[in-house]
């Protein structure tokens, strides 16, 4: 089909930009949602129209009506601070607004739009001064950090083309179908040193230089879009904000492979990014950059979503294809690789979301340009996500070789404490690499973060998530979280996987139930080495990472669970009782009102005391008792 | 005894079924947007439909079931009209996802092995992550997604819903 | 082949012969490798991970899974090896059944051995699973949960190999199962018997069922007579489980213990299978005389019978209606001797001694049963003789050999055949050559059909005899087969279906063997057996010559004949669950329309029926007087789409017909123009 030129879409987009006189852009993305995102566009537009003030609304830069103003009101994907959201940005200042909500709507249009005012109350404070922030530029968050990847998820509208396109869109995949042939579209990735941003860090480039070499009439090219590690969304916000970013990647990636056909796996927890990423494909259909002979080449290439079904272990390249050939998820033995031979048993690129929205971005700058940020060995930036005690969370993209110390005390602001204040002292430690990843420590704090420096220290990038956790964490307890959740997600179909896992949470359980013993340990050990050494896939393979890093960073946290016998954080219900102290006990009663079982007794202003065969050790008591006077204590 | 509804609900269903397998050419290889779609109609899983979408499709209804098991979206038990999903990866966690997993289990009456109430109206979920890890502890009943929050407000979640339906 | 290829295992060099894996290759070099779920036959599976080695500069990975490549160096028995291997299988025994000592499988089990080698002595994990129920239902096979290690070997068996996929997995993670659909029973499933899931199976799981116990109940009941046949298999596989070489046939051993067992009259089932060669190739002869010229399926082989009922049974006319000898020697002692002992056939127990399960679901069906009473009361496995035998405290390798009983005890070269591939159709070719030739057919050795290599087959065409047949093995070989013989791509007069590769020397009752070339070795211990056979051709064997003319018409295909040795079959439904209620109300006599929508319905448009028929129920308002259920066999699949419509059975329905019939039936005929 004729393709619809991507220089002429740019010059009516860039026309019509240029006639408005606002441009109000919601974050549309899950939390910004989930916080009423949709309802204050509802209130923005409903407050515009229902009005007769001298502005007119456009959604997707129509031509205005003689004598207003243009504001167009759009929804952008993802903008990372999910904690202050509903964000609302407004153009050309670049004010932006946190926390916003439906009866905010008036103020804005009233003050903002008609009179240029900036609402104080609405402007983000910056917890540790309690300075305003007029703009992105303004906040740490975002200025210490190197969008690239990121960067157009929260400026364009991801159910608009034009956008992505006004952006230089799909340039770079043109001029990869139409001049490049594909061994030089795999050179480029190799030479710019892209790695699998899924976990692994395998070459991009050379993977799909395995798959060219295969001499096949299909190749199938998947996006994987199955992001499971719990605590990572960086995947989902960029098919969220900035799907044409994925295709735009998979039509490279099938012109450096031979790639007929694309598929893309998508988590089913994420719907909004499946709705998006099909209006992106029926746009690029009609476009004429997905289809029969894209950009006017003979090229054939097109893109089908499939949506997963609650599945981890479908994140594993093997077993992703075994899904989509409607199978039970369970990885196979390899050789033969999936690049040689995958989806119906043809050679199949698997690769991450974020790698693919990385390559229209290194294609069009070129390979030097992209290796000026992050380092030797892994150049570019990285998105991860930033959770846990931690001040600002959300989603950030940072150079390769940034140190964690830069992403927890400045992007992050500082850890918290379980009072919820900033008390950087109270660091304990920061799980990266989710559930096949480890535990860093302070003295890790200052090692550039990169894919071979984290294998050294027994923690690896994985699919990106950060979670930094204070001293109140029990170590225990989180290997046992970790554990747990890899257990529930083994497919079970190899022994040590299956079975070890199991074995391997039971073990935990007796740490942390009183039961253990310093053989109890060395059993753990030795299992969790079986299982990494003999499992089939990676799943099993990492599964024991985070209990051996914490077993290794906080050895002595895990033999006090088994020696004393006590939970030094007071996490382990089954180690820790609850008491009052009489001398301190107001007699106030609120821990008894707050007790969800009834096991604190006393009378009004007199010492309580708690029944420990009732208490189910939930700490309710000690959140709400005013005195100081619950402890938790060994048992 | 079938009320005139029912019958409506299930020949309705019944073509919805016909219409899906229609939809993808009765591929094989497309069970599992099969199921999915099935699962939509019906809620669950019943055990005849699954013997038919096997039979349509050609493949052994073992192996469907074993397909239908092994994903956690799939359910053969009818769910509630209300799925609470609870949020329970790392950083719900550590804000507090298991007590909000108690109080639903304690309002609800549920436990680790019962998850839909007898009346059908609720079902309780985790989830290893909604990736609203921004928003944590996060809870999703049906398509709402409900943000940091609190065992008090998850009880009173719960009234809310109740109160809906009585 | 370029310069010899080798590769170094434990500091020993080894060359390379075009081995697929390494595993191959390490067993070649006379090192012992333990595997569950690594079979040649399948697909490498990769799941028990016992199989590692360590592979110089890659690690720790799995034999099975990796090709072989020159130069590697590996070591299979390192200290961290073995350490790794005793962990597995600790794993593995922290929530197995360990009831060893009364286990089946107890003397073949290769958990148990492993566990042995590998010096486990105490499991350091604990149990962590609920127990599970065990699958008692079917009356070939048993299935123990609690003893699978989930190697798959039976579900790539039945799905690879059998084309059935009776069992499957379910579930995920450390709840993973083996199970037929729906948690239900084999019983309630489209599983043939075959038994070739617990002949895989390294351990319990799947074991077949014995019927030892009812069969001493019978011998020490004095009202009963108890008489036993032995099919043509049996004899050349009993020894391996009396240490005697694999190739010995020892019949006359059997017959001796069989008496000393306490059974009154011992009969050999290829007396049977001689008859068989008889009616088989008359009615063959008939079927064309009479100008049907489909193809004619044997039907001696249960397994393929009950396939055949459950996936084609628009075959089922092209099904020899022959019995299948066991049952021919069921039905005619079981006659005769009651006229000799004076007793009526309830009080004669006749035990079958089979190398099959399926022998155990086909003696209950009931066509295989006269005045409600079964031809054949119970069937024993090998392997429950080899049990029975040393139960009753014989020595078998001492026991000096005695005869078989008449009449049915003579048998030829022809009959002994059936039990191994071929054999069938070889005998029935051969007596048509003879009957309608009078000569010896020159030779018969089917071939490998070189278009399709899932069968093999013997064109003749000699004078009168005129014959295409196909030999086929393996019912995912057989539906390849059928396959193109519906497309016409290839025309066969007559097709031997066995549902055991090999044939029944390798059917599932046959003593426990992990060795490869088992089945060849009873093969020629058979063949050898039938050479020394003084008689070659069945109607040489004057007991079939007198049979006939004292109780089957004197000729075969007679009258009497086919009451006493021909038998029918059914379509079966595939699987045991409810229809599909679509539509039901509670008017007090609402019109009944079920729908089938079984395999071979369904593709006959039964679904248009349905979705039409649910359109035209809600466009005319028929709610309240209409229960639509969709059903999944109504069994008379070859004139399908079968509709009931209140009492009516129609065939071949169409939309239009169905509808007719309800408007007749709702009384809407004459009001509605």
């Amino acid at each position: 089909m004729m393709e619809a030129v991507l220089e002429k879409i740019k010059e009516e987009v860039k026309n019509k930009k240029e006639c408005l006189s606002h441009s109000i852009v919601i974050c549309a993305g899950t939390g910004c949602i989930a916080n009423g995102a949709m309802e204050v566009h509802a209130a923005l537009a409903e407050y515009i129209n229902k009005n007769n003030l001298p502005l007119t609304l456009t959604l997707k830069e129509e031509l205005p009506e003689e004598g207003k103003d243009p504001v167009l009101l759009s929804k952008s994907g993802c903008q990372g601070f999910c904690q202050v959201g509903p964000l609302v940005t407004i153009e050309p200042n670049g004010i932006l607004y946190t926390k916003v909500k439906a009866e905010n709507a008036q103020d804005i249009i009233e003050k903002t739009i008609l009179k240029g005012e900036v609402i104080e109350d609405l402007l983000y404070k910056e917890p540790a001064t309690g300075r305003s922030c007029q703009s992105h530029r303004d906040i740490p968050f975002y200025t210490r950090q190197e969008r690239t990847v990121l960067k157009s998820c929260g400026n364009i509208d991801p159910e608009n083309i034009g956008d992505y396109i006004y952006s230089g869109g799909y340039e770079a995949a043109r001029d990869m179908i139409l001049n490049k042939e594909p061994q030089e579209v795999c050179d480029i990735m190799k030479d710019a040193g892209l790695r699998g941003r899924g976990g692994g860090g395998f070459a991009t480039g050379r993977k799909w230089e395995l798959a060219l070499r295969q001499d096949t009439d299909e190749k199938y090219i998947i996006c994987n879009g199955d992001e499971g590690d719990p605590g990572a969304f960086m995947d989902r916000s960029v098919m969220e904000g900035n799907p044409h970013a994925v295709l735009e990647g998979m039509i490279i990636a099938a012109k450096a492979c031979g790639g007929t056909e694309g598929q893309i796996y998508v988590r089913m927890e994420y719907p909004l990014a499946v709705e998006r990423i099909n209006i992106a494909i029926e746009e690029a259909r009609a476009h004429g950059y997905l289809g029969k002979g894209i950009f006017g080449s003979d090229f054939d290439f097109d893109i089908f979503v499939m949506e997963g079904a609650g599945a981890f272990v479908c994140g594993e390249a093997s077993a992703m294809t075994e899904s989509i050939m409607g199978r039970r998820g369970m990885p196979r033995v390899k050789p033969p690789r999936t690049a040689e031979q995958g989806l119906w048993g043809k050679p199949t690129v698997v690769n991450n979301v974020e790698t693919l929205a990385c390559v229209p971005l290194i294609a069009a700058k070129g390979a030097e340009e992209y290796r000026k940020v992050g380092t030797d060995g892994s150049p570019g930036t990285k998105t991860f996500a930033l959770t846990g005690h931690v001040a600002n969370t959300g989603l950030i993209e940072v150079p390769f070789g940034t140190t964690l110390r830069e992403i927890i005390f400045n992007i992050g602001g500082g850890v918290l404490n379980s009072k919820g204040e900033i008390d950087n002292d109270d660091f304990k430690a920061v799980q990266i690499g989710g559930p096949s990843g480890g535990c860093l420590i302070e003295e890790h704090l200052d090692i550039p973060l990169d894919f071979d420096s984290l294998k050294t220290v027994g923690a690896m990038v994985g699919s990106g998530g950060l979670v930094v956790m204070n001293k109140s964490t029990c170590m225990v307890q989180i290997a046992r979280f970790f554990m747990k959740f890899t257990q529930s997600e083994s497919c079970g179909k190899c022994v040590p996987c299956r079975e070890g896992t199991r074995q391997i949470l039971e073990l935990i359980d007796d740490v942390a139930q009183g039961r253990g013993t310093m053989e109890t340990l060395d059993l753990l050990e030795d299992l969790c080495e079986t299982v990494a050494e003999s499992s089939l896939c990676g799943l099993g393979k990492s599964a024991p990472s985070p209990v051996l890093s914490t077993m290794q960073q906080f050895r002595e946290e895990w033999e006090a669970h088994v020696k004393d016998m006590t939970c030094p954080t007071g996490n382990c219900k089954d180690l820790v009782s609850y008491a009052i102290t009489a001398d301190l006990c107001k007699g106030c009663t609120a821990c008894k009102r707050a007790c969800p079982v009834g096991a604190i007794e006393g009378a009004v202003k007199q010492a309580h005391t708690i029944d420990e065969e009732k208490c189910i050790r939930c700490g309710a008591c000690v959140d709400t008792c005013r005195f100081n006077a619950i402890t938790v204590g060994g048992n | 005894m079938a009320t005139p509804t029912m019958t409506a609900e299930k020949l309705h269903n019944f073509s919805k079924v016909c219409e899906i397998l229609d939809r993808f050419d009765r591929l094989p290889s497309k069970i599992i947007p099969i199921l999915q779609a099935v699962q939509e109609e019906y809620r669950y899983l019943p055990e005849e439909i699954l013997t038919f979408v096997a039979t349509s499709l050609g493949i052994s209804p073992a192996r469907v079931f074993g397909i239908a098991t092994f994903y956690s979206h799939f359910s053969l038990e009818p769910k509630g009209k209300y799925i609470i999903k609870v949020c329970d990866g790392t950083a719900c966690h550590v804000k507090g996802s298991s007590g909000l997993i108690e109080t639903i289990q304690r309002e609800l009456k549920l436990s680790e092995k019962e998850h839909t109430t007898p009346d059908l109206l609720f079902t309780l979920e985790t989830v290893s992550c909604l990736g609203a890890c921004g928003l944590a502890p996060a809870v999703v009943i049906n398509d709402k997604v409900y943000g940091q929050v609190s065992n008090k407000q998850m009880s009173e979640l719960i009234a809310e819903y109740k109160a809906m339906e009585a | 082949m370029n310069k010899a290829e080798t590769i170094t295992i434990n500091g020993k060099v080894v060359p390379l012969e075009g081995e697929k894996n390494l595993l191959s290759v390490i067993r070649k070099a006379g090192v012992e490798m333990p595997t569950f779920c690594y079979h040649s036959e399948l697909s490498v599976y990769g799941a028990c991970r016992l199989c590692i080695v360590d592979i110089e500069g890659r690690g720790i990975d799995t034999s099975c899974s990796t090709p072989p490549r020159a130069g590697m160096s590996i070591k299979t028995h390192t200290p961290k090896l073995r350490k790794m291997r005793k962990t597995l299988i600790e794993l593995l025994l922290a929530n197995h059944d360990t009831s060893c000592t009364s286990c089946d499988k107890s003397s073949a089990c290769k958990l148990k051995d492993l566990a042995a080698d590998l010096g486990v002595k105490e499991i350091p994990f604990k149990k962590t699973r609920e127990p599970r129920k065990p699958d008692l239902l079917s009356p070939s096979l048993l299935r123990y949960p609690d003893k699978c290690v989930l190697c798959g070997d039976c579900v790539r068996y039945c799905n690879e190999i059998q084309g059935v996929g009776a069992i499957d997995f379910a579930y995920r993670g450390e709840d993973v199962v083996v199970t037929p659909a729906f948690n239900k029973s084999l019983a309630q499933v489209d599983c043939i018997n075959c038994g070739q899931c617990a002949a895989v199976c390294p351990t319990g799981a799947i074991v077949p069922r014995s019927e030892i116990d009812d069969v001493w109940s019978a011998l020490a009941d004095e009202s009963k007579t108890v008489v036993a046949q032995i099919a043509p298999a049996v004899r050349a596989a009993l020894g391996e489980m009396f240490n005697m070489p694999a190739s010995s046939v020892t019949l006359g051993k059997i017959m001796a213990a069989l008496k000393y067992i306490g059974f009154k009259e011992v009969y050999d089932t290829s007396f049977g299978a001689d008859l068989t060669v008889m009616e088989e190739t008359n009615e063959y002869l008939e079927r064309r005389r009479a100008g049907d010229n489909k193809t004619m399926f044997t039907s001696c082989c249960p397994g393929w019978v009950k396939y055949a009922e459950q996936f084609h049974p628009d075959l089922i006319p092209q099904l020899s209606s022959c019995m299948s000898p066991q049952g021919m020697v069921g039905s005619l002692s079981k006659k005769l001797l009651s006229q000799t002992e004076g007793k009526s056939e309830k009080d004669i127990v006749m035990v079958s001694i089979m190398p099959c399960t399926a022998k155990k679901f086909e003696k209950d069906r009931e066509e295989l049963s006269r005045d409600g009473s079964p031809l054949v009361d119970y069937v024993l496995t090998t392997q429950e003789l080899g049990k029975m035998i040393k139960e009753a405290g014989i020595v078998f390798e001492d026991i000096a050999p005695a005869a078989a009983d008449l009449p049915f005890g003579l048998y030829s070269e022809a009959g002994l055949g059936f039990g191994a591939t071929a054999g069938v159709s070889e005998a029935v070719a051969r007596y048509a050559s003879r009957a309608l030739n009078n000569q010896e057919l020159s030779s018969y050795e089917p071939v490998t059909n070189e278009d399709f290599p899932f069968w093999k087959e013997a064109i003749i065409d000699e004078d009168n005899v005129k014959i295409r047949i196909a030999v086929v093995a393996g019912l995912g070989n057989t539906e390849k087969l059928i396959e193109k013989i519906n497309a016409r791509e290839v025309s066969y007069d007559l097709v031997e279906v066995m549902a055991c590769p090999d044939g029944c020397v390798a059917g599932a009752g046959q003593p426990v063997s992990y060795d490869h070339g088992i089945a060849d070795k009873r093969k020629t211990a058979l063949k050898n057996a039938g050479k020394i056979t003084p008689i070659h051709c069945p109607e040489d064997n004057p007991y079939i010559q007198r049979i006939y003319e004292k109780m089957l018409g004197s000729k075969p295909g007679s009258h009497e004949a086919h009451e006493l040795v021909h038998t029918k079959y059914q379509s079966r439904k595939r699987i045991d669950n409810d229809s599909m209620e679509l539509a039901v109300t509670d008017h007090e006599a609402p019109v009944e329309i079920n729908v089938c929508v079984g395999t071979s319905c369904f593709l006959r448009g039964s679904q248009d029926i349905l979705s039409g028929m649910t359109a035209k129920i809600d466009q005319e308002g028929w709610k309240d007087r209409i229960n639509l259920k969709a059903t999944f066999c109504s069994e008379n699949c070859s004139h399908g789409p079968t509709v009931t419509v209140g009492e009516k059975k129609m065939h071949k329905t169409s939309l239009d017909s169905v509808v007719a019939e309800v408007e007749e039936q709702l009384g809407l005929v004459t009001s509605r123009k």
